[in-house]
This record gives C-alpha cells, structure tokens and sequence, in this order.
C-alpha cells in the first residue's frame, strides 16, 4: 500500500487496534505513547515514547507497531523513541480513562497526583478507600483497598 | 595549528562527555543491581515490590545512558556491551552504590541519599546544553522525585520508630556516609564539561538534614570520604557484583533470549 492510499487519520484508527501489553484495555493511542505518525514517500516513520523510562513493554510494542504497518502493506517502516517532551497521563484519554475504571483500575486523577487514601472505588465508587503501597504491579499503578467493599484495586499514578 | 589544537579539544571533550555519560549509566545500573537483589526477599510484598520497582526505574534510567554512550563512541559498541563487558577498572559508578544492602535500613538509607543526589543532579542537568542529557534528566526526575518520597518516608519510619529500628538506621549512617563525599566532588571528566556537582551539596545536605530530624537521627562528625568509584577504583564488592551481573555473557558471548 503507498501513502497516498492511506491517510494519517486512518493509521492512527489501525494503532488503535494495538493495546498496551500490561494493561491490555487500554490502546497505545488511549496512552498517549503514539507521539507523531510521518508519512514520506515510501517511508511511514512512527514517533513513539515509553511511560516509565524502565517500562519492558516498549520493546513490543514497537514490535506490534511494525507488525500491524507491515500488514498494511507498508515496505518501509521507521520507529523512532523519543523522550523529550516526558510522558505524561496528560496525555491519556478520557476515552483511556473511562476504559480503565471499567477494567476495575481506578484512573489518574489531579486530586490524588501523590497517592493517598481516597481515590475513588472503581468497583463500588466509594472513596473511603486507603493506599496500601504506593508501588504496584507495574510501574505506573499504586495499590489501594475498598474500606467498603473491601476489594483491592489498582490506582493509574499521575506522572 | 589552531585548527588542530580545536580538534584536539573536541576529542577531549567528546571522551569527557562519554565518561561522564558512563558515570550517570554506571551508578544508575549498579544501584539497580543492588535493588533487586530483594526481589522476592523483601520485609513484606508491599515494599519488595516498591524497591523492585524502583530498581527497575533505575535500569530504564541507565539503558538510556547506555544507547546514548555507544551513540557517542560511534564504534560496534552497544549498551549491552556496555553493561556487560567492560571490567571493574572501568565502571565509574559512585562507591555508594555498590555497598551491599546489609539489612533493610542499610537499603533504605542507601537510596535515600541517592534519590536525594539524583532530585538536585537531574533538576540540574536538565538545563545542561547537551540535548540528550537534559531530556534523560527530565524524564528520569518524574520517577526520582516518586523514589525520594518513598525513601524519605522510610528513614523517617525507621528512625523514629521503635529503639531496634532506630539504631539499625544509625548503623547504617556510620556505614554508609564515608560515601557521600564522593557525589560532590568533581573528576576530571566533570570539570572539563563544565559540570559543577559541588553545587549541589548544599541542597542536598538541606534535605539530608531535614530528614534526619525529623527520623531523630544525628548528624555524622566530620569523618574521612572515601572516593575513587568515578574514576574506576572501586571497594571490593563491584567485583562481586559484576561477576554475576556479566556471567552469562561472559559464559555464552552474544547469547539472547
């Protein structure tokens, strides 16, 4: 397929398909990771940045980037990391955000940009809720528990 | 000659830059190293998992200075070569980093006078002229400021918490502090850059104080620095470490998984 089949906007709708690997409900795009999309002649070049400088995803996402592009009928594929200007959850979308509570993480939220108790429940919206660590299962969650319901739930940090 | 004595001064320079991007690689990787020696042996989940995780914000932190350092060579080096095959002669990691995590106030108070070095360092070189420095710097503060926090929190703790916590914490103090001279004394490689880490000791000793304080613990009597980890000669633990950080690569050259 040649660029001039296939514009921007449309490619973006194809790297929606891609999800984050360690929080599969959220898409690279809803993550904000997906910085710029380039397209040249003959050349697609795709502007990427990782959350945590650490994250072990970025290495397949860009992987699933180059896979999905590639059967799109693109030859010539570019990945370029990029880490100036620094990831933000600015950045997600409220799209992202929506999807997460779904998915029983509670998103990242100003109020709460250094995690204490009260962020809101994602299952039983309550916010008489306690941080259990500030650390999770990933480096972008903190861990909290439900003083309601009781369940523990994963907080997306602001970063 | 004035062309060659530029051109000599450039070389200079770029084999300044490179060391000194190998120091911030180095320190950052060897403490993440230290780190994770916890893993899976932490007082309790919850802060196995915190200091894992900031082990693993450590080494993001260090790959980012590796590529830039074999960017820099511009020979077939590459960060895992770097990682992996240089010898103990030629880390430049802090001496700090490499001590051994002795008991949980040892690692505590280990990263936390790190994190504190690195929140001024980073704030710091986020102005530096280099590009790449600086966008490193900046992103790696959002993750330093989250670890100094933590760590803080923990001296505090630990210091004024029970009689046995409290003394382990001033037992690591007498451990660790000889280490701490070394973060503000500038190298060769540092000075020829323009990179003035002297000036951030007094921040750093604002803060260090601050924090004692508050965890009730003393401040160290003068006591004699030990230095030489920036420029490759190091305590006899790096050896250790590296023997098991460099194994497999050593045992099975270019092996991947």
């Amino acid at each position: 397929m040649k660029s001039t089949t296939i514009d921007k906007k449309a490619l973006y709708t194809y790297l929606e398909e891609i999800n984050d690997p360690e929080v599969p409900v959220l898409s690279i795009i809803d993550l904000g990771i997906v910085r710029d999309i380039k397209l040249r002649d003959d050349e697609l070049e795709v502007i990427i940045t990782s959350t945590y400088t650490g994250c072990p995803a970025m290495d397949m996402i860009a992987a699933a980037i180059r896979v999905e592009l590639t059967t799109l009928g693109f030859k010539t594929i570019k990945i370029t990391r990029s880490i100036s200007p620094a990831w933000t959850t600015d950045w997600m979308s409220e799209e992202g955000k929506r999807k997460l509570q779904q998915y029983g993480i509670a998103p990242p939220d100003k109020r709460f940009s250094i995690p204490k108790d009260g962020v809101e429940c994602p299952l039983c919206h309550s916010s008489n809720t306690r941080v259990v660590s500030e650390f999770g299962s990933t480096a972008c969650k903190a861990l909290y528990q439900c003083n309601d319901c009781k369940e523990p739930f994963d907080y997306f940090k602001c970063h | 000659m004035p062309d060659m004595v530029s051109s000599n001064k450039k070389t200079f320079e770029k084999s300044s830059l490179i060391s000194y991007v190998l120091h911030l690689a180095d320190s950052t990787l060897i403490l993440s190293q230290r780190n994770s020696e916890w893993c899976g042996h932490g007082p309790i989940l919850e802060q196995d998992i915190a200091i894992t995780n900031i082990s693993l914000d450590l080494l993001g932190q260090a790959r980012s200075f590796y590529q830039y350092a074999a960017q820099l060579k511009g020979d077939s080096s590459t960060e895992n070569s770097l990682a992996y095959l240089r010898t103990e002669r030629e880390f430049k990691n802090f001496l700090l980093v490499e001590q051994p995590n002795g008991d949980w106030a040892q690692t505590i108070l280990r990263q936390f006078f790190i994190s504190s070095y690195q929140y001024y360092l980073y704030q710091y070189l986020q102005n530096n002229s280099d590009s790449t420095i600086a966008a490193i710097a900046e992103k790696s503060l959002k993750e330093v400021t989250y670890h100094l926090r933590w760590s803080s929190e923990w001296v505090i703790r630990l210091g004024d918490g029970t009689a046995e916590s409290h003394q382990r914490m001033c037992k690591a103090i007498e451990e660790l502090w000889r280490y701490t001279g070394e973060l503000f004394l500038p190298v060769a490689y540092e000075k020829e850059l323009g990179i003035d880490v002297s000036s951030l000791k007094e921040d750093w000793s604002i803060k260090v104080n601050a924090i004692f304080e508050e965890a009730t613990l003393p401040l160290p009597e003068y006591v004699f620095m030990q230095t030489g980890g920036k420029t490759g000669t190091h305590t006899e633990h790096l050896g250790f470490m590296l023997t098991e950080l460099q194994y497999v690569q050593r045992a099975y050259p270019g092996c991947e998984w």
